[in-house]
C-alpha cells in the first residue's frame, strides 16, 4: 500500500508572498481550507486506498502543509529540502526531525545548494526530471543522480507561475505524462518529447494548467486532481485512469494543489 | 588585428556535469555563449556510458572583453556551468646569470597569460621561444631571453597556470582575415598587394596620430637593391609608410654604393652590366662611411643624398643593422654581436602593427621569431622556401608572396600612390 506524508492545515494561511499566486490581501478562508484538506484526505484514504502519515503542524509555518517540499524519499533515505526563500527555511528542521523519528537516513545537500524536494524532482521508475532555475539549483541533480544511480534530466522552469516542476509536469504510472509545454523553454520541450512519445503525452491547456491540472496525485490507476480540468480528465479516461476531483482553491491561493499537499514515502 | 586587440581577449574555463546531453542543457549553454557573442572550445567531453552515468564537459569560453565574459558567466551559471578553480603558475629562481631553471616554460608567439595569486595576468612582450619572468610584487609578467636572465629572477616553470589564447579571426575581411598560411607562386599578387597597401595607408594615418601599434616594419635583404627595388623603397620611406627598418650590412652598403657609384655589388644599376673593378665599389663605400664615422653623418654632411639610408635618416626611421660572419667592413652602426642585435630588434617590436619581410631569409626568419602571432606579416621572396619556412613555424598571420623584391615594392608603392 502506498504511503503519503501529509500535514493538517491548522496553521495554513498566507503570511508572505514568494510566488505570483500569493497575495497577502487574498485571505484564506480557514474553515474552507480545512474542509478541502479533509476531503482530499478522505478521497486518498477511502477512494484511492493509500495510507497517510500525518505530521504535526506548527504555528508560524503556514506552508508546512505542502509536504511535497519536505524533501524526496528514495527507499529508506530522505533528502531534506533546502529552501530558496528564508520564509520556508524554518520548515527544514521540522521535516528533518520527522524523517529521523521515522527511521529514515537523512541526507542533506550543502548549504546554499537549493533543492525543494519532490516539488522539483519527479519522474518515472527508471529516470527522473529535475526542475531548476525558479527554486532548485541545477547543481543538486548530479549529486542526487550519483547517490541514487538514477538519470535526472534537468528542465528549466521559465514561467514564474509554474515555479515548481510539480505544478507543470506530472508523470503517470502507465508511462504517460501530463505537462504544460509553455512552462519550459524549447530545449526542455524537446528533451521531454525525446523521452515521452506523442501518444503518451498530454499537453495541458493553459486554462487547465492554471487550475493545476498537472498538480495531480497518481497512485496506480487512480488520479486525484483539482476540479475544473475536464479536458485533462477526459484524456486520462481514454488512457484507462479513474479520476477523483477535489476542490482545493483555498490552497491555490498559495500556489499549491493536490500533489503539493502530499509526499510519496514509498 | 593589432596585438592590443588580441590581449583584450578574456577567457574562462567552466565545467558542466550531470545529464546534460539528453536534457539539452549542454546545447543550451553553448547556444547562450554564441548568442551573447562569445566563442567556445569544448574540452574533455565525457558522455556517460549508461543512462545513469552522468556526462561532463569542460568549456573554454572566449570573449572580446572581460565585461562580456562576466555577462556570459552570469547567464550560464544558473544552468550549472561553474568556473573551474585553476592553479596558480609555479616559478623557480634562475640558478645563475644566463641560466634558466630546469622545466622553464618556453613561450609560443601567441597571446599568453599566467595565473598569479588567483588572477590571470597577461605576459608582456610575447615572442616565441623565450622564458617568462614574474615580478610578484607588481603582479606582472614579461618574456625574457635566456641570455638576459639574472640569478634569482623568478621564472615560470611547468605548464600549470599558463594559458595560451589561439588567435581569433580578425574582423578585417582582407587577405589577413583568412588567417591561413598562404604561400603560392600562382595566386594573383595584385589583390594581396592592394590589401597590404590599404593596411599601410590606415597604419600610416594612425602613426601620424601617434597611436601605439601602428608602425610598419620592413626587414629586407640586399636583393632589394640588386633587383631594382631601391627607388620604390626609398619612396615608401620618404612618404612615411615605413617606420622601422631591419637589415644587414649589405643592404645599407649597396644602397649607398648605388648612390656613390651607380652600381650594386659592382653591377651598373642603369646599364645592367658589370662595371670594371665594380666589385670594389661596396668596399670603397663601406670604407668611406667608416671614415666619416656614421651613416647619419654621411647623410647630414651631404655625401649621401638619396636612397634608402638617406630616407631613413631624414624621416627619423630607426634602422637596426644586424651583422653576419660574411660581412665586409662592417659599416658603422652594424651590431656584430648577434645577441645584442636581437635585443635591438626586440626593442622595436612593441610598436609594430605590420611587418614586411622582403628578400632575406636570415632577416625574415629572425624577425618572424621576434613577432607575436598577432602582428600581420608579409613575407616576400622569389624562393618559396622562405615564406614556407615562416608559415611552417606557425606564424599563421603570415602571408607569403613568391615574387621578386623589386616588383613587390614597385607595385606596393604604386598602390600607395607613387607616380609611375
Amino acid at each position: 500500500m502506498s504511503r503519503l506524508l501529509v500535514c493538517p492545515p491548522d496553521f495554513f494561511g498566507i503570511e508572505y508572498e514568494i510566488n505570483p499566486w500569493m497575495r497577502l490581501s487574498n485571505r484564506v478562508d480557514h474553515e474552507r481550507a480545512v474542509r478541502q484538506w479533509h476531503e482530499l484526505m478522505r478521497v486518498l484514504e477511502q477512494e484511492v486506498g493509500v495510507a497517510l502519515e500525518r505530521m504535526s503542524p506548527l504555528q508560524g509555518l503556514p506552508d508546512l502543509v505542502f509536504t511535497a517540499n519536505a524533501g524526496v524519499v528514495v527507499g529508506r533515505t530522505a533528502v531534506v529540502s533546502r529552501f530558496r526563500y528564508p520564509e520556508r527555511r524554518r520548515e527544514e528542521a521540522h521535516f528533518e526531525q520527522w524523517f529521523r523519528e521515522h527511521g529514515y537516513d537523512v541526507m542533506r545537500t550543502e548549504e546554499g545548494l537549493y533543492f525543494e524536494g519532490a516539488g522539483d524532482l519527479l519522474g518515472f521508475p527508471d529516470y527522473w526530471f529535475g526542475g531548476y532555475r525558479q527554486r532548485s539549483d541545477i547543481r543538486v541533480f548530479p549529486i542526487l543522480s550519483e547517490r541514487f544511480h538514477r538519470e535526472i534530466i534537468p528542465l528549466e522552469l521559465v514561467d514564474s507561475r509554474f515555479y515548481h516542476l510539480d505544478t507543470c509536469l506530472c508523470p503517470l504510472s502507465g508511462g504517460e505524462l501530463l505537462y504544460f509545454p509553455e512552462a519550459f523553454d524549447s530545449y526542455g520541450q524537446m528533451a521531454i518529447a525525446e523521452r515521452v512519445s506523442d501518444g503518451l503525452r498530454l499537453a495541458v491547456s493553459e486554462d487547465e494548467a492554471l487550475k493545476f491540472a498537472c498538480n495531480a496525485i497518481c497512485i496506480g490507476k487512480h488520479i486525484v486532481l483539482p476540479v475544473g480540468c475536464p479536458a485533462t480528465q477526459a484524456w486520462l479516461h481514454t488512457r484507462g485512469y479513474d479520476t477523483h476531483t477535489v476542490h482545493l482553491d483555498e490552497f491555490m491561493k498559495s500556489g499549491g494543489s493536490a500533489k503539493c499537499l502530499t509526499l510519496a514515502l514509498d | 588585428m593589432t596585438s592590443e586587440h588580441a590581449m583584450n581577449h578574456s577567457q574562462e574555463r567552466v565545467a558542466l556535469q550531470g545529464h546534460i546531453i539528453d536534457s539539452l542543457v549542454l546545447a543550451k549553454v553553448l547556444d547562450l555563449i554564441l548568442m551573447m557573442g562569445g566563442t567556445f572550445d569544448l574540452e574533455d567531453v565525457h558522455i556517460g556510458k549508461t543512462r545513469e552515468e552522468p556526462s561532463r564537459a569542460r568549456i573554454v569560453i572566449r570573449t572580446a572583453s572581460k565585461a562580456l565574459l562576466d555577462d556570459i558567466l552570469k547567464a550560464i551559471q544558473p544552468h550549472g556551468a561553474s568556473v573551474e578553480r585553476e592553479a596558480n603558475c609555479c616559478t623557480k629562481p634562475a640558478p645563475a646569470d644566463g641560466i634558466l631553471p630546469e622545466e622553464f616554460y618556453a613561450t609560443t608567439h601567441l597571446p599568453t597569460q599566467i595565473r598569479l595569486k588567483e588572477r590571470w595576468v597577461d605576459v608582456d612582450g610575447i615572442e616565441m621561444d623565450l622564458a617568462v619572468r614574474v615580478d610578484e610584487q607588481r603582479g606582472t609578467a614579461h618574456t625574457i631571453p635566456m641570455g638576459e636572465v639574472r640569478e634569482g629572477d623568478q621564472i615560470v616553470v611547468g605548464r600549470e597556470g599558463v594559458r595560451v589564447t589561439p588567435l581569433q579571426r580578425p574582423p578585417e575581411r582582407d587577405v589577413f582575415g583568412f588567417m591561413e598560411s598562404h604561400v603560392s607562386a600562382e595566386r594573383p599578387h595584385s589583390h594581396v598587394i592592394a590589401d597590404i597597401a590599404s593596411r599601410m595607408r590606415h597604419l600610416g594615418e594612425q602613426a601620424r596620430l601617434g597611436q601605439a601599434g601602428s608602425n610598419v616594419l620592413l626587414a629586407g635583404g640586399p636583393a632589394i637593391i640588386h633587383a631594382g627595388g631601391r627607388e620604390a623603397l626609398t619612396w615608401l620611406i620618404e612618404q612615411g609608410f615605413i617606420h622601422v627598418l631591419f637589415c644587414g650590412n649589405a643592404l645599407a652598403a649597396h644602397d649607398m654604393e648605388a648612390e656613390l657609384y651607380g652600381t650594386s655589388l659592382g653591377y651598373g644599376l642603369s646599364a645592367g652590366r658589370a662595371v670594371r673593378h665594380g666589385h670594389e665599389h661596396h668596399l670603397r663605400t663601406i670604407n668611406r662611411i667608416r671614415a666619416i664615422g656614421s651613416i647619419e653623418a654621411a647623410v647630414t654632411s651631404g655625401v649621401i643624398t638619396h636612397g634608402i639610408m638617406a630616407a631613413c635618416v631624414r624621416q627619423g626611421v630607426p634602422v637596426v643593422m644586424a651583422g653576419t660572419i660574411r660581412d665586409d667592413g662592417p659599416l658603422p652602426g652594424v651590431v656584430t654581436d648577434s645577441v645584442q642585435a636581437q635585443s635591438a630588434m626586440r626593442a622595436m617590436v612593441p610598436g609594430v602593427g605590420l611587418a614586411l619581410l622582403v628578400a632575406s631569409t636570415l632577416h625574415a626568419v629572425a624577425t618572424g621569431n621576434l613577432l607575436p602571432a598577432t602582428v600581420p606579416t608579409v613575407c616576400v621572396d622569389v624562393n618559396p622556401s622562405v615564406p614556407t619556412k615562416l608559415a611552417d613555424r606557425g606564424s599563421f598571420q603570415a602571408v607569403g608572396l613568391v615574387m621578386d623584391a623589386a616588383s613587390f615594392l614597385a607595385e606596393l608603392a604604386r598602390a600607395l600612390g607613387r607616380p609611375t
